[in-house]
């Protein structure tokens, strides 16, 4: 995929967002260009989460917004007012952004193959058709052949290591072609032996053309393989910047800090 | 089985001399263990392992199959049990009539009970404070209100409300109307209180299911944009159902023996119906059993069907599913049948 990717352009504008008295996101702003790889790294409780959650709504934020390609998620805009969506239009809007959560959240009733082939035969896609239960079938087994799970289609998610199941997780958030995949520390809760089966199928990903936001704590891959480091602390973005800026020159005190503190000795220069 | 094969092979292994005992004389043997460094681990493998006793244990299991056998005993022997007079009517027409009527209620209140249960849950679940509260009062009055006075409320509504009709509220515009008399017979009034009755208790149980199921399950749905219809039916339901079953179960087997309470309605379901019978024949107590024999049969097909549903919902929520009973006899008969064989060829 050489071509430079045309979809996948995620703005986020002055994002605020609150749970009761304590404001996460104190209006958080960042662009993140088509194909682009944003890693955001910073201390637990930063609000890093929560900034991933409302960019396909699964949070509502308090203010601000957030489009995908010049289009707002979770609002219309009528004249001059932004009308909330209806449930079944988020949904809609939910099926072009994949995501990957860190308990990967498969559903346990349901073969590896079965979860990758539901989404795609029940879910309303703009300017698609839902797909068959055939086709599904067919495109999932393709999906778990990528992450290298070809042969495990029928086992249960519990029958899986958890490296494998974060990989059909992947597959599954893949099924429905996704502008944009959004990782939600996709590999704090694996065993550390387990933790490079699953930055490698990312890696792979990152080459592809679509659009990928990634929290981790994973400092070495981050270097890898984002375009863009982002570090954020208490709601706030501090800085961000390529990776060769923020892991070996950060310019806030807060950033170096930090970094010192998470960064092994031989990263450290 | 695999335990018995093994004791068996033991003792087989024991006895082959030219098998273990060769390298656990060089190693262990000779040489009692002493502590200090560069001594051998002691090697064992060639010795006889000697079960735990477990004395109480016997004497525990005599004292139980004395008083079992003590009870059959006087079940087969004593006379007054009048084992006859239940064999003659356990399948007499009358009784079987009473049965299907009894099955009758409990199949269709049990299945009207949890529909109007489930719709009641998710009231309770909903963001509507309207429904949530209409759910909980419902729960709230028909949990604390005996079934008995239920039941003759509802025979006697016509006394309350001589008409029901069906129009436009506050207007003279009716579409239907009807002597309510006419319209709640005894077999009504009997679905009536057992379903509203049900639906009171299972409207909880299906919630307590449904909050079982965890959050991130509905998160993955609804980021993978799966219509909530679907999110409920196809996601949650059947996780919350390992939840739900046990407890469905008991339920059910409490309404087959709460259909009972129906003869206060006179209406001839198995219970009333023995009752008729002994008024007339005057054998109370062989009656009694005939109706508690034909509870536990049900029950026993209950408890086979629950056996089943619940292990068909365990799909992926254990890794390897155990055996079914039957499995397990197919399998000890095949295991067995092997050994034999082994045996032979030896």
């Amino acid at each position: 995929m050489t071509e430079t990717p045309t979809r996948g352009l995620v703005e986020i504008t002055g994002v605020r967002k609150s749970f009761g008295t304590t404001e996460v996101l104190k209006g958080v702003s960042l662009t993140v260009e088509p194909g682009g790889v944003a890693v955001i790294v910073g201390p637990s409780g930063s609000g890093k989460s929560t900034l991933l959650r409302t960019i396909n709504h699964l949070e509502k934020m308090d203010g601000g917004h957030i489009s995908i390609d010049g289009k707002l998620v979770g609002y219309e805009v009528r004249g001059e007012r932004l009308h909330e969506l209806r449930e079944k239009d988020i949904l809609k809007q939910r099926t072009e952004i994949g995501m990957v959560f860190q308990n990967f959240n498969l559903f346990p009733h349901l073969t590896a193959l079965e979860n990758v082939a539901e989404a795609p035969v029940v879910a309303q896609r703009p300017g698609k058709a839902k797909s068959t239960k055939e086709e599904a079938r067919r495109r999932g087994l393709e999906l778990l052949d990528r992450v290298g799970l070809k042969d495990r289609a029928d086992a249960y998610p519990r029958q899986l290591s958890g490296g494998q199941q974060q990989r059909v997780a992947i597959a599954r958030a893949l099924a429905l072609d996704p502008k944009i995949l959004l990782f939600d520390e996709p590999t704090s809760a694996l065993d550390p032996e387990l933790v490079n089966e699953v930055l490698d199928v990312i890696r792979e990903l990152a080459k592809s053309g679509t659009t990928l936001i990634i929290v981790t704590h994973e400092m070495g891959f981050a270097r890898d393989v984002a375009d863009t480091v982002v570090f954020m602390d208490q709601g706030q973005i501090v800085e961000q910047g390529t990776p060769q800026e923020l892991f070996t020159n950060p310019r806030e005190p807060r950033t170096r800090s930090f970094f010192s503190k998470v960064l092994e000795p031989a990263f450290n220069i | 089985m695999s335990s018995a094969t093994t004791r068996v092979a033991q003792p087989e292994q024991a006895a082959d001399p030219s098998a273990g005992p060769a390298p656990a004389a060089a190693g262990a043997g000779s040489q009692p263990p002493a502590g200090g460094p560069g001594r051998q681990a002691a090697d064992y493998s060639a010795y006889r392992v000697v079960a735990a006793k477990h004395p109480w244990r016997w004497v525990g299991t005599a004292a139980v199959a004395l008083g079992v056998v003590a009870i059959a005993w006087s079940l087969a022997t004593n006379p007054r049990w009048e084992w006859g007079v239940v064999a003659q009517w356990f399948t007499a027409q009358s009784v079987i009539n009473g049965l299907v009527e009894t099955l009758k209620l409990t199949a269709i209140s049990g299945l009207l009970g949890f529909v109007l249960g489930f719709i009641l849950a998710l009231m309770r679940l909903s963001a509507s404070p309207l429904l949530v509260s209409v759910s909980w009062t419902f729960s709230w009055i028909f949990r604390s209100t005996p079934l008995l006075v239920q039941m003759l409320l509802w025979y006697n509504l016509g006394y309350l409300y001589e008409k029901i009709s069906l129009g436009i509220p506050f207007t003279d515009v009716r579409f239907f109307e009807i002597q309510t008399t006419t319209l709640i017979s005894q077999f009504a009034a009997a679905v009536l209180g057992l379903t509203l009755n049900q639906a009171a208790y299972s409207a909880e149980i299906i919630r307590g299911g449904i909050l079982s199921v965890d959050q991130g399950q509905l998160e993955a749905a609804a980021a993978l944009g799966i219509p909530a219809w679907r999110r409920s039916t196809r996601i949650v339901l059947p996780q919350a159902m390992r939840a739900i079953l046990p407890t469905a179960f008991n339920e059910i087997i409490g309404l087959v023996k709460g259909t009972s309470i129906v003869y206060v309605l006179a209406y001839s379901e198995l219970f009333y119906t023995v009752q008729v019978i002994y008024n007339r024949t005057q054998q109370v107590l062989p009656l009694l059993l005939v109706a508690t024999l034909w509870y536990v049969v049900i029950t026993s097909v209950l408890s086979v069907f629950q056996y089943y549903i619940e292990r068909h919902y365990s799909k992926g929520a254990v890794r390897n599913l155990p055996l079914t009973p039957l499995q397990k006899a197919r399998k000890f008969f095949a295991t067995h049948a092997v050994d034999s064989n082994r045996a032979r060829s030896l």
